[in-house]
């Protein structure tokens, strides 16, 4: 099969090729309606970043109200308009309690989704898969431009529910109804829940319609010689994360269908025994622990499908910038593949006290301490990497270190969680959002920063300035170690989150500096970003030129021209002879030997086994296929 | 005014960033560096990756020996002892991998920093260090998950018989508490009955429902079993109550429960801390709308003694709204004005007929 892919690859170079050297396009094709992956990768990029900004500076505004519950916030009425109530007698102004819990509940569906999965998968994935595998493109442009545009359809009903008058959605980024469901319960269960699950909806078709087209890429369009033993760790990370997306998200889709039927035509699915405003509701028959099932069973793949593309990236940028292998390989696919599968049966962790049956919390509760283990053999994978390595810290090697440490930090917090008997203290509590936005926000978010900053110069042709994004990374990981950090003291202490204040209870009355500390440390972390976002747009145009392999990486993607066109490389795609991380191989010339050098052209450093292979190459100029690195099939 | 000096700041950050960059640039240049060799901003990276680990992890114990007592909450039930002993055992040994793998890693960071007279080591795999480091986290990680199980097993078991019981009833934005009354029975109830009176829903054909009465703080007998049967009106709220480590959600649909055992009366936990203000709270910890931060219930533990004295002081819902004497069926009438306490013309006949009564519908 895989020799009746290459023939067509032949034929197919051929079309592209011609068809590359005499029509780019005009504006609208090679900008908007784009179906080159690179324009597309770059569009979730720009729109990703626009939501991160958006997203970060919700974070800022409640964080405002939680660390400084006294502050006068009337400066911010010409943007809020009556979010901010202002108290006639005192003058001054105070964030509505209920457009607070908005707050939240976009923050953590605008990062978790538009940011984290769009920005980040939608960006990489789309990016390397071909230029990694060695394909002109994905398997389906025009599907992948859709991909795009859905999420663009998707991020501008989200955006709208900003501007309604009941506000966007507020019952939490989970959405559980009944709360959800009645918009007599709460404001933002009006219009602005049915905007959010329009715009999720929308999300979910654009999640699939990449997905479907980053597993095909990836199983058929691999140029010659790419088996799936010499992928780079960021395309096997991908596909695994379109696997898990492609199975979840049709779950979350049919949770959200659910929900606009309980809201809009009256059925019972998550609701009953309800007495609200004063009357009962006719609704029986109905769980709300239904709901909770079904969107965990998306909700914690979803964890995964946003950490495993930040890990793949942190892998292929540390081990280039260690100039060494990535150490146990096999291991570090073998771990996702566990964590892959492992995410499908754990979901009702996030359930123990729900009201679940106990017995059911044993079994996930064991389910769940599994996964530590191949979480742990990824750390102590990294951290071998940088043994008696050769380490360059650059910008993106220092956010893909800032990762380990983040999951390292996130991670063993999960130990506890997991734990049915600690989570039922803890559940609920800032130990959860320390934990989470540890190891999965700010991890996966450091990992984006680093594909950024170590394939800015293959998006874009230029470099990126290094010594802002010096001060960018320390700026950042110190500030998000100083935001997150003190929440597990927080947490310990029993503080419930999505609390407006803890005013009204004693036993929460403490801790005013540490969140007062927490605060300013978001709001630095915050700015810091801009710093980031100059380096960016100034580099797009204005950036150092690139040289054609600045990192001395061994992968496809620095065979292309500076500024490859649409179809990636001139001429042939190059075939592939070895795996990805020949870095500092005894006997070698320099210190990297890219996956297009034969072994036959590096007798001085091939191992016994390697030597073997060179008999298969030259079968391979006839058209031959090496299959897991050793057997050759015709 | 203040956007516009905040604007102006932001143009003028950019502006310097903008000029530090040119500079930068223009004098590398002008010294005809290289910009693809690596510089000395490498070792001082390096560097500040040792100062970063130290700091921190000097910080974080520092903060969290001298300010123990302020993060940790004083702990009142059999099983919450039982749970705050898992993580603290979880906390030792996550904290020691934590440290001993940070310093590692930190120490790698500095120590194998590059220098261009090395070359790296060529280390692809080694099979008896991946399966180490499988199994040791795996073993430990099974000794945890069996010590949370038993835990969590005897948390969650049936309660016993003569397990106190009291009603949880979360709606917006307030909790109410149902007590069984003397039969120690709660009457059924149904969400179809519940009116601006009759918040319970009590179902009033339900003899057990008599005697319920209502309370607004949450009374507890010291060292007696508590089974808290819990529920929700309108959307997800959470029984939580700190200090007891009891945490479980009121659903609307479905019913849920709780059992744990108070171990120190509200007057014992203030001698204990030496803090005469002392009071045990209740608070919810599932969103549940605009005053989901403000739904507090006082909680009061008293020893056995003086909780049965306070629950024989209560009066029975039924006394509170005698006009819903009319929705009980005409033949338990009389038994429900007994058994609610509410005065009748002949008392002493009263009640041998509704004691009769009571027996038959048994």
């Amino acid at each position: 099969m895989a020799t009746t892919d290459t023939h067509i690859h032949h034929d197919v170079h051929h079309d592209d090729h011609h068809e590359h050297e005499h029509h780019e396009g005009n504006f609208w094709t090679k900008y908007v309606f784009c179906q080159d992956h690179k324009i597309i990768a770059k569009q979730f990029l720009i729109t990703g970043i626009f939501w991160a900004l958006i997203g970060g500076i919700l974070s800022v505004i409640f964080r405002l109200q939680l660390g400084f519950p006294d502050m006068d916030l009337t400066w911010l009425k010409p943007v809020l308009g009556d979010w901010i109530v202002v108290d006639a007698a005192t003058n001054v102004g105070k964030l509505d309690p209920e457009f607070y819990l908005a707050l939240v509940t976009m923050h953590g569906t605008i990062m978790v989704f538009f940011v984290l999965t769009a920005g980040l998968s939608g960006t990489f994935s789309n990016f390397l898969i071909p230029l990694q595998v060695g394909a002109r493109d994905m398997a389906s442009g025009f599907m992948n431009m859709l991909s795009y545009w859905f999420f663009f359809m998707s991020s501008v009903v989200m955006l709208t529910s900003f501007f309604l008058e009941t506000g966007p959605a507020g019952g939490g980024w989970t959405v559980y109804p009944p709360l959800s469901a009645l918009p007599q319960a709460i404001k933002g269960s009006g219009t602005g829940m049915t905007l959010w699950l329009v715009a999720m909806a929308l999300f979910i078709v654009s999640s699939l319609l990449g997905g479907i087209n980053y597993i095909t890429t990836v199983i058929n369009l691999r140029t010659k010689g790419m088996s799936f033993t010499r992928m780079p760790l960021t395309i096997w990370a991908f596909f695994f994360t379109a696997i898990i997306g492609l199975l979840s998200f049709p779950v979350l889709f049919a949770a959200a269908l659910l929900l606009i039927f309980d809201r809009s035509f009256g059925t019972s699915f998550y609701l009953s025994d309800i007495y609200i405003g004063g009357e009962a509701l006719p609704h029986v028959g109905g769980s709300p622990i239904l709901f909770q099932h079904l969107f965990w069973f998306l909700g914690h793949p979803e964890v995964y499908i946003v950490l495993l593309p930040a890990l793949g990236i942190s892998s292929e940028i540390i081990a280039t910038n260690s100039r060494k292998p990535i150490f146990g390989y096999k291991a570090m696919i073998g771990s996702m593949l566990f964590i892959a599968i492992l995410s499908f049966i754990v979901w009702a962790h996030h359930m123990f006290v729900t009201g679940m049956n106990p017995f059911l919390g044993s079994i996930f509760m064991l389910l769940t301490l599994i996964i530590a283990v191949p979480s742990a053999v990824k750390i102590f994978n990294y951290v071998t990497t940088l043994w008696k390595g050769n380490l360059r810290f650059t910008p993106g090697m220092l956010f893909s270190i800032g990762l380990v440490s983040f999951f390292l930090t996130g991670g063993i917090t999960g130990i506890f969680l997991g734990n049915s008997a600690i989570d039922i203290q803890l559940h609920d509590t800032y130990f959860v959002v320390a934990h989470f936005h540890l190891v999965m926000g700010s991890a996966s978010f450091f990992g984006m920063l680093a594909g950024v900053y170590h394939w800015f110069p293959k998006m874009f042709g230029r470099m990126m300035n290094d010594k802002l994004g010096y001060i960018h990374f320390w700026i950042t990981f110190v500030g998000v170690y100083m935001v997150f950090f003190p929440m597990h003291y927080i947490g310990i202490a029993g503080f419930p989150r999505r609390y407006y204040t803890w005013t009204n209870f004693e036993t929460f009355s403490g801790f005013t500096d540490l969140n007062m500390m927490v605060s300013v440390a978001a709001i630095l972390t915050l700015a810091a970003q801009f710093i980031f976002l100059f380096n960016f747009f100034y580099s797009i145009f204005r950036g150092r030129l690139a040289p054609a392999n600045p990192w001395n990486s061994t992968t496809l993607e620095w065979t292309t021209p500076r500024n490859p066109g649409h179809g990636n490389w001139v001429g042939e795609i190059p075939s592939v002879y070895r795996w990805p991380y020949d870095y500092s191989k005894p006997g070698a010339k320099e210190d990297f030997i890219p996956q297009t050098i034969p072994f036959s052209e590096t007798p001085e450093s091939n191992l016994p086994h390697e030597n073997e292979l060179i008999r298969l190459e030259s079968d391979d100029k006839e058209g031959g296929i090496i299959i897991g690195g050793n057997k050759p099939q015709h | 005014m203040m956007s516009l000096i905040i604007g102006l700041g932001v143009i003028l950050i950019l502006g310097i960033v903008y000029l530090i960059i040119r500079i930068s640039a223009l004098t590398s240049l002008a010294k005809g560096k290289n910009p693809d060799k690596v510089g000395k901003s490498n070792s001082v990276n390096a560097a500040l990756f040792i100062i970063f680990m130290v700091a921190s992890l000097v910080g974080f114990f520092w903060y969290s020996v001298k300010h123990f007592a302020s993060y940790t909450l004083p702990v009142a039930s059999i099983h919450g002892k039982e749970t705050d002993k898992l993580f603290w055992i979880t906390m030792g040994i996550t904290v020691l991998a934590f440290v001993i793998i940070s310093i590692v890693m930190f120490v790698f960071l500095y120590q194998y920093r590059y220098n261009p007279e090395r070359k790296a080591k060529f280390y692809p795999d080694n099979h008896y260090l991946e399966l180490a480091w499988t199994i040791i986290p795996a073993i430990v990680l099974a000794l945890l998950i069996f010590t949370g199980l038993r835990t969590w097993n005897d948390i969650t078991s049936p309660a016993s018989k003569d397990a106190e019981i009291i009603e949880m009833i979360g709606q917006q934005f307030a909790w109410t508490v149902r007590y069984p009354g003397k039969d120690a029975e709660l009457g059924t109830v149904n969400f179809k009955l519940i009116d601006a009176n009759n918040e319970f829903g009590l179902d009033l054909s339900d003899k057990n429902s008599f005697d319920d009465f209502k309370a607004l703080e949450l009374h507890l007998p010291k060292g007696k079993e508590i089974l808290l049967k819990i529920r929700a009106k309108d959307v997800l709220h959470s029984v939580y109550l700190p200090h007891f480590r009891v945490k479980m959600d009121a659903v609307p649909g479905m019913p849920t429960q709780f059992k744990f055992v108070a171990t120190l009366t509200t007057q014992e936990m203030r001698e204990k801390l030496n803090n005469p203000n002392f009071n045990y709270e209740m608070a919810c910890a599932e969103i549940c709308g605009k005053g989901h931060f403000s739904m507090r219930l006082p909680v009061v533990v008293d020893d056995e003694e003086t909780y049965e004295k306070w629950k024989a002081s209560q009066e029975a819902w039924l006394k509170q709204n005698p006009d819903y004497l009319e929705k009980v069926p005409a033949n338990l009438r009389e038994a429900a004005k007994v058994i609610a306490g509410i005065a009748t013309e002949g008392p002493a006949v009263a009640v041998k007929e509704s004691e009769q009564i009571a027996a038959g519908t048994n």
